[in-house]
């Protein structure tokens, strides 16, 4: 079923698989990128710790700046950084940045198109019992819609920290979403990461699943589970959501013929979509986009919300049958 | 390591009345680019360009043939909406035609409504939303400071936009990390676009408030060349905090009919014979002296 181009964990199933929240790596792909390039420097909104920018700071204590709960002077600030020549990334929960800071972003960021690097932790409503206010789900429809923007959701902790590399080393603002929950580690350092690729993580001509973030392992399980049923399901992970991989993603429209989106954000202006606006002009095909529906979280633990907003494996599957009869 | 820094060079009578006739002239030249635009804002940029001619023909390190040379000082504009004055001055100070200034805000034209960085060598930053350049300029300022460069960040700002919320987050921020750097120069003309500033969210008392947040604040006559250069000296050579001028102007001064009147805030002269009475009053300083080639 695993494509073994891939490279994914053998522990994919396993209950033992290793756990961390994706925010870890990109902690550590920020010193990496710190240590690669002296022009690289993070900013913080009072978040240091939970954003996971204090290593960063630990390592380079003169390239990191604290700007207390100022979130739209932190995009505009470090904007004007980029512009006398640093590569500044910017941490916050994603409900504040780019939740409180879309404008700033879009002016200094986008418009001017400069190296401005936002990265939003603790993004869906897996931030568990904090609640919706804390819990953002728009945040991909709002960096999406900007031109010159670049949007990644990784996958793991090891794909966080590949995408926090690749982000400093491109020209132009790119956003960067995390989690909160420790999610497992399904990836390796083998694993093929680009921006602008979707991977191909299993085989099957059956049904597509395409999904984003964490939710990609739910995606796996789902098709495990279809395998049961004799349908083979081809799960893509998504993590470049801008610029898509148009080509990736028609292939798999052409030869599975049903699609179900997965990602942890309102569906509306969310990875699924891009993927249904790139469908509906080139290739026509049915979808099913699981996600947020037009509503807020609530408190609860990651688990109870996941289920409780029909995000998980079994609602996956249940999907991928309902649109195969679509076909 | 002290920070090796640029200085603002002492000016005679006769250089400050030379500055003041160029002032006129841009003055002129903004008028006569808004009406064959047909929409911009008049006051603000009148009310600024000694300022701008002050900043351009005297203060600033720069060179209108390398734009982009490394030890120019930055000049940030916050409020975009004044760029008519910016790009007027500029073309005097060579940056480019002043032909080109009948462009302003016309399909094609470098001269964006407000001004885009990527359209024209010599702009710093992209604004318009108000706030944003202040911050930048801070940013640009800290960079300075942090790599030890010898040069000074300027941001001009409107008073209006000290009623954005992120302007104080980052004098806050400038303030903690002692950019002695950066001058903010806020044109205090007292008007915007709904009425006078006092009357829809008063700023006062200004000077107190850039003190309380650890600033060294002075205030100028914005009108005043000599005023104007030696509060930008005083900015660069201090030491321990960022500097703010509240720079008094009036806006759409020159021109009698303008001055002070919020709705011209946001228009240009309506036609050609407004714009007539207002070019015989610059070209005349006023009635004060006639002038046969009007």
């Amino acid at each position: 079923m695993v494509v073994p181009s891939a490279k994914l964990t053998k522990e994919l199933f396993s209950k033992t698989i290793k756990a961390e929240p994706t925010r870890n790596g990109f902690g550590k792909g920020l010193i990496e990128a710190g240590k690669r390039s002296d022009a690289v420097v993070a900013l913080c909104a009072d978040l240091s710790e939970s954003t996971r920018v204090l290593d960063f700071k630990n390592t380079f204590p003169n390239r990191f700046i604290q700007m207390g709960v100022s979130e739209q002077s932190l995009a505009a600030i470090a904007a004007g950084m980029a512009l006398a020549g640093k590569i500044p990334f910017i941490a916050s929960y994603a409900a504040f940045s780019p939740g409180r800071n879309w404008e700033q972003i879009r002016t200094t960021g986008c418009l001017q198109n400069v190296n401005l690097k936002i990265v939003g932790a603790h993004a869906g409503v897996s931030v568990g019992p904090d609640g919706a206010t804390h819990q953002m789900t728009e945040d991909i429809a709002l960096m999406r819609v900007l031109p010159n923007m670049t949007v990644l959701v990784p996958c793991d902790a090891i794909e966080a920290e590949k995408a926090t590399i690749a982000a400093a080393e491109i020209n132009g603002p790119v956003y960067i979403r995390l989690g909160r929950e420790s999610t497992p580690i399904f990836t390796t350092e083998k694993s093929p990461f680009q921006i602008g690729k979707a991977q191909v993580l299993t085989k099957g001509n059956d049904v597509a699943i395409i999904a984003c973030g964490p939710l990609v392992h739910e995606a796996l399980k789902a098709a495990r589970d279809l395998e049961k049923s004799g349908i083979e399901a081809r799960v893509i992970n998504c993590a470049s959501i801008k610029p898509l991989d148009t080509e990736t993603i028609m292939k798999a429209a052409k030869e599975c013929g049903a699609i179900v989106t997965v990602e942890e954000a309102q569906i509306a202006g969310g990875m699924g979509s891009a993927i249904c606006e790139l469908l509906s002009e080139e290739c026509p095909t049915p979808v099913i986009r699981i996600g947020m529906q037009d509503e807020f979280g609530q408190s609860g633990t990651p688990d109870e919300l996941l289920e409780h907003y029909h995000l998980t494996a079994p609602w996956i599957v249940k999907a991928a049958k309902h649109i195969l009869k679509k076909k | 390591m002290p920070q090796r820094r640029h200085t603002v060079s002492a000016i005679t009578d006769g250089d400050v009345r030379k500055l003041e006739l160029i002032a006129n002239t841009i003055r002129e030249d903004i008028l006569t680019m808004l009406v064959a635009a047909g929409s911009g804002h008049s006051a603000g940029p009148l009310g600024m360009a000694d300022i701008f001619t002050a900043l351009y023909f005297h203060i600033l390190h720069h060179d209108p043939r390398r734009p982009q040379w490394l030890e120019r000082d930055r000049l940030f504009l916050s409020n975009g909406h004044i760029v008519p004055v910016r790009y007027a001055t500029m073309a005097h100070a060579g940056y480019f035609p002043k032909s080109e200034l009948k462009t302003l805000r016309k399909f094609g034209s470098r001269l964006q409504g407000h001004p885009e960085m990527h359209f024209l060598p010599g702009l710093e930053n992209t604004s318009g939303p108000l706030g944003d350049g202040s911050s930048q300029a801070v940013g640009t300022a800290y960079v300075a400071k942090m790599d030890g460069s010898p040069w000074h960040t300027y941001c001009i700002m409107s008073d209006g936009e000290l009623e954005c919320g992120i302007t104080w987050e980052a004098a806050l921020f400038a303030a903690r990390n002692q950019l002695n750097n950066l001058t903010w120069i806020i044109d205090r003309n007292n008007i915007q676009i709904d009425g006078y500033t006092e009357d829809i969210m008063p700023l006062e008392p200004l000077h107190d408030k850039f003190a309380a947040f650890g600033w060294n604040v002075l205030e100028i006559d914005g009108h005043n060349i000599r005023d104007i250069i030696n509060a930008c000296d005083r900015g660069e050579s201090t030491w321990e905090a960022p500097t703010v001028i509240i720079a008094h102007t009036i806006p759409g001064k020159g021109v009698s009919f303008m001055e002070c009147e919020p709705s011209w805030h946001g228009k240009p002269p309506k036609d050609k014979k407004e714009l007539g009475a207002a070019l015989k009053e610059l070209r005349t300083l006023g009635g004060k002296i006639s002038n046969e080639t009007l």
